[in-house]
């Protein structure tokens, strides 16, 4: 496989102010907020904060953008599908500083901001750009004499929140389908990591997207967020964040009737099964809970071991979790980007968690039903297949679930029982861009990836032509 | 693609067969001439594909297609990719490519560099289709899980035309590659010097060996050999009726291989009394000349209301003789008609002219040959033609229009479907109701409204009746390359 190349020393911060209409410019109140390394607690640099007066600005241009004679309404499908192919590119050509952007301001490792966030990114941009010119109506055969058929036109302004765990990566899995359907779009990234996305602007205006196609505020929630998601003006928020803030932004959209789609949070339950191979099952596991350092919304954070097996799971993750989180820090210590990683185990210097295992965890207990986005780990015993189904979907959320045994014909009674939107048979954490991702119940509304995606971003008209 | 000059005298790069990423001579070691319809002068002389070299190309694409090979293991957005790639190429190069296009088939620059850009086009959408094959899982009864797979259909064989050569290899070739497939493309014996650039294309785009191969060739041989092949699962054949009925009815005594057709057609334009004949009789000339006349899709048979039909006559004919002035060296500026392919069509095509006056139409204009040399023929306008006249019922495939009367709309509809043919009708009109009535009510694949060659690379195309089977372009065109698996479980 190709190696990774070193990220960029000194890297030099370039965008730090809103991007309206194409241009990069300061706040309306002149505000800034500063950009900490959650690595070692520095200030990376203060960028521009945006408020309600910018959020009137930003969505005064996608109007403007969205007007019905616009280059971006005129444009040909395909050709939207080009700017899209380009950005992919773009991205692609500047993968290495925008990795190191993004471990810089995230704190996660540079080599998996490389290899998994912006490979991800890339794949989503360029699968988008191919549905550009494929999102088919219908003609119908209605009852008369009538041509009947429908187009899918584009919803129009799209308020688009997105969170700080995966950044650039969320920033593109709302922007892929909502570009490629025709919206415009004013999205506000989180206030924790708003680097990375400022950066990709630049490149969304070197691509070639009219002014006003897309703008990005960087912000707060209270004094951004909401005034966005309450706007009269856009016809669409996507919010990718807490169920807490979801259930608020759902009220906010009703305001004007705006479409809604929420990916919130999860309580994922993976279930082992007695015949799994233990050191597999423990491996992913791993994976399930400890990616991204538990913050993740479909983290497998309560892991339902079959009781035969119960016993000699518990210590075994113990001591594999503790070496591999430890091993993380250190080659996260020799990675070094110019704005230091930070080096010690267990936060000295910035906010490293130590990893942490409970086991005998009952299903009342507050760690078996709140999301901690941490990496704390609860293990549970169960006795019968029937037992563990109805356990694993008692939750308010419903966002993922895994399964690992080697028969697949319970795995896919066991998938076909739970009430997830994602189950994993023997694997966990794939986010093909060509499958749809999201949440029954609480976990949220809609569906992200896959074809799937357009529906959030089409709004569909029928037409009836009496003949 | 603007402000991009032809080569006069582009360099011959490629004449020999291409199998398994190879140039190869054939296994004979025989040529064959190609010609430069303009000047009649002979370009260069191709390697000539028989059985043995069909056999060759057959297997390196059985072995390229075998269960875990690259190709097949290949994530299909990969696969994608590498079609992208071969767009940027092709757009990279075009200037080359429409000027070799230009000499070897004699259709003017300007026209090439069309077929190239809508080339790139078309490679551009399948590159963007390749990961967006999707099955379905099904609705099943309790304790049983099921689902559809859609395959690639195998080792397909593409037998291309010689009219619009780039092009019509390029949707060949993208449809089979965006389907996951390996193809054998035998081109036309009369231009096969672009389609051959293709297998450049495919090396520097990354495709492994035995996906891409060219066998030139002739149709008695080459051609026959690849449709009588029981190890190729499908042919895919661009040509006329008569080639068409040998394909079909080679497959079936093979090895029952898939077939799709896309022939001829003698098209009906149907022009209503309320037409602003300023407009539309430019409209319906360039309609039916375009290409040369030598277009499957030309509107061939122009039905005209019999209250306007004396006046739009008048003004085909003076449009034609005006035409005259633009037919001439397709690589000069300005130029809107160059000759006619060969020897064998210009005859042809002289042949009906003369079975037209025999039989009683009205020779408005033109009808001869034009210039000493080079095979251009005289905008030709013929009148008064009555639908049992040859030029009415037979593919001319030249520049020569037939305007008929007609005096009811049911009547124009009935006398427009009494065809063999079914490729295309099409409606000149500013009412949009009778448009939508005219369009359900014409036995065509495509309808066309207010405009000819409306195509587009989302657009399925295809024949009814003789016209061909199964349609090309959009979604619905791949289904022709894939095979659907559906995949029962018991739990």
């Amino acid at each position: 496989m190709s190696e990774v190349p070193p990220p960029i020393k000194n890297l030099q911060v370039k965008y730090k102010q809103l991007f309206i209409n194409n241009e990069f410019v300061d706040a309306v109140g002149g505000k800034t907020f500063e950009v900490l390394n959650p690595s070692n607690g520095e200030v990376i640099c203060k960028v521009a904060e945006a408020e309600e007066a910018d959020v009137n600005k930003a969505v005064e241009a996608a109007c403007e953008a969205f007007k019905r004679d616009s280059a971006w309404r005129t444009m040909d499908a395909s050709d939207r599908g080009l700017l899209l192919f380009r950005l992919a590119d773009l991205l692609e050509k500047h993968r290495v500083e925008l990795a190191t952007l993004e471990s810089v301001d995230n704190g996660k490792p540079y080599h998996i901001a490389y290899m998994a966030d912006l490979a991800l990114c890339i794949k989503c941009i360029r699968y988008y750009a191919g549905w550009a010119d494929k999102n088919h109506g219908k003609t119908l055969p209605v009852d008369g004499n009538f041509f009947c058929y429908t187009r899918h036109e584009p919803v129009g302004v799209c308020a688009q929140i997105i969170p700080w765990n995966f950044p650039l990566l969320m920033a593109c899995w709302k922007l892929g389908p909502a570009l490629s359907m025709g919206n415009t779009v004013v999205l506000k990234s989180a206030e924790q990591t708003p680097l990375s996305i400022l950066f990709t602007a630049s490149l969304i205006k070197e691509a070639g997207f009219p002014p006003g196609v897309v703008n990005i505020l960087s912000g707060f929630g209270p004094s951004c967020g909401a005034p966005l998601a309450k706007h009269p003006k856009c016809d669409k928020v996507a919010f990718t964040g807490s169920t807490e803030v979801g259930t608020l932004i759902q009220g906010y959209a009703a305001e004007n009737m705006k479409r809604v789609t929420l990916e919130c949070g999860g309580k994922s339950p993976v279930i082992v099964l007695k015949d799994a191979d233990l050191d597999k099952a423990v491996d992913i596991c791993h994976l399930a809970l400890f990616f991204n350092h538990g913050q993740c919304c479909i983290a497998g954070s309560r892991i339902y071991v079959e009781a035969p097996i119960y016993e000699k799971f518990g210590p075994q993750v113990d001591l594999d979790q503790f070496k591999k989180i430890l091993e993380l820090i250190e080659s996260g210590k020799k990675e070094g980007a110019c704005l230091e990683t930070g080096g010690k185990q267990f936060g000295e210097k910035g906010y490293f968690i130590e990893p942490t295992v409970f086991s005998d965890v009952k299903d009342h207990m507050r760690i078996a039903k709140e999301e901690i986005f941490g990496p704390v780990m609860q293990i549970f015993k169960f006795e019968t297949l029937d037992e563990v189904i109805d356990r694993a979907n008692e939750s308010m959320y419903g966002l993922g679930a895994g399964v690992i045994t080697d028969d697949h014909t319970r795995a896919i009674k066991i998938s076909n029982a739970l009430r997830a939107g994602t189950v994993y048979v023997n694997c966990y954490n794939v986010f093909d861009t060509r499958a749809p991702f999201g949440g029954f119940k609480m976990s949220g509304i809609g569906r992200e990836q896959g074809e799937y995606a357009l529906e959030n971003y089409t709004e569909v008209k029928t037409v009836y032509n009496a003949l | 693609m603007e402000n991009v000059k032809a080569f006069k005298n582009p360099l011959i790069w490629r004449t020999q067969l291409f199998i398994n990423n190879e140039y190869v001579n054939s296994v004979s070691g025989k040529t064959f001439e190609i010609e430069n319809p303009s000047t009649e002068d002979i370009i260069c002389r191709v390697q000539e594909g028989d059985k043995a070299d069909v056999d060759k190309a057959v297997s390196a694409a059985r072995r390229a297609m075998e269960r875990n090979s690259p190709w097949r293991t290949m994530d299909s957005a990969d696969r994608g990719k590498i079609i992208h790639k071969m767009a940027d190429i092709i757009e990279r190069d075009a200037a080359y490519i429409a000027s070799l296009e230009t000499m070897d088939n004699g259709k003017p620059f300007a026209s090439a560099l069309g077929d190239v850009g809508f080339s790139v086009a078309i490679l551009r959408y399948y590159a963007g289709l390749c990961d967006k094959i999707e099955g379905k899982t099904l609705a099943m009864p309790n304790g049983k899980f099921g689902y559809t797979r859609y395959e690639p259909v195998g080792v397909v064989a593409a037998i291309t035309p010689w009219n619009f050569p780039f092009l019509m290899s390029t949707l060949k070739v993208s449809q089979i590659l965006a389907a996951g497939n390996a193809f054998v493309l035998k081109p036309p014996e009369q231009t096969p010097l672009t389609s051959l650039l293709y297998g450049d294309v495919a090396i520097e785009a990354g495709v492994p060996p035995g996906i891409v191969n060219i066998i030139c060739g002739f149709g008695p041989t080459a051609g026959a050999a690849l449709t009588a092949h029981k190890d190729v699962n499908k042919v895919a054949f661009t040509g006329s009726r008569e080639v068409g009925h040998i394909i079909q009815k080679a497959s079936g005594e093979s090895n029952l291989k898939r077939v799709t057709l896309e022939l001829g057609g003698k098209s009906a334009l149907i022009i209503g009394k309320s037409a602003d004949l300023e407009k539309v009789v430019p409209l319906a000339q360039d309609g039916c000349y375009v290409n040369m006349g030598q277009t499957c899709c030309a509107l061939t048979r122009t039905f005209v209301h019999e209250d306007v039909y004396d006046e739009f006559v008048r003004l085909s004919a003076e449009y034609a003789n005006e035409s005259r002035a633009k037919i001439g060296d397709p690589f000069q500026d300005g130029i809107k008609y160059g000759p006619q392919v060969d020897k064998v069509q210009f005859d042809k095509i002289l042949d009906l002219i003369e079975s037209g006056k025999k039989e009683g139409a009205k020779l408005e204009c033109g009808g001869g040959r034009l210039n000493e040399k080079g095979y251009f023929l005289e905008p030709t306008v013929f009148s008064n033609v009555t639908d049992n006249m040859r030029i009415a019922q037979e593919e001319i495939f030249g520049p020569v229009q037939q305007i008929m009367k007609f005096s009811s709309l049911e009547e124009a509809i009935d006398r427009a479907n009494d065809s063999d043919y079914g490729l295309v009708a099409a409606v000149f009109t500013n009412d949009l109701s009778e448009a939508l009535y005219l369009s359900q009510e014409l036995e065509a694949g495509q309808i066309w409204v207010n405009d000819f060659m409306l195509m587009a690379p989302n657009t399925p195309f295809g024949g009814y009746k003789q016209s061909g089977i199964g349609r090309e372009l959009g979604f619905d065109g791949l289904l022709s390359y894939l095979e659907i698996k559906t995949v029962l479980v018991k739990l």
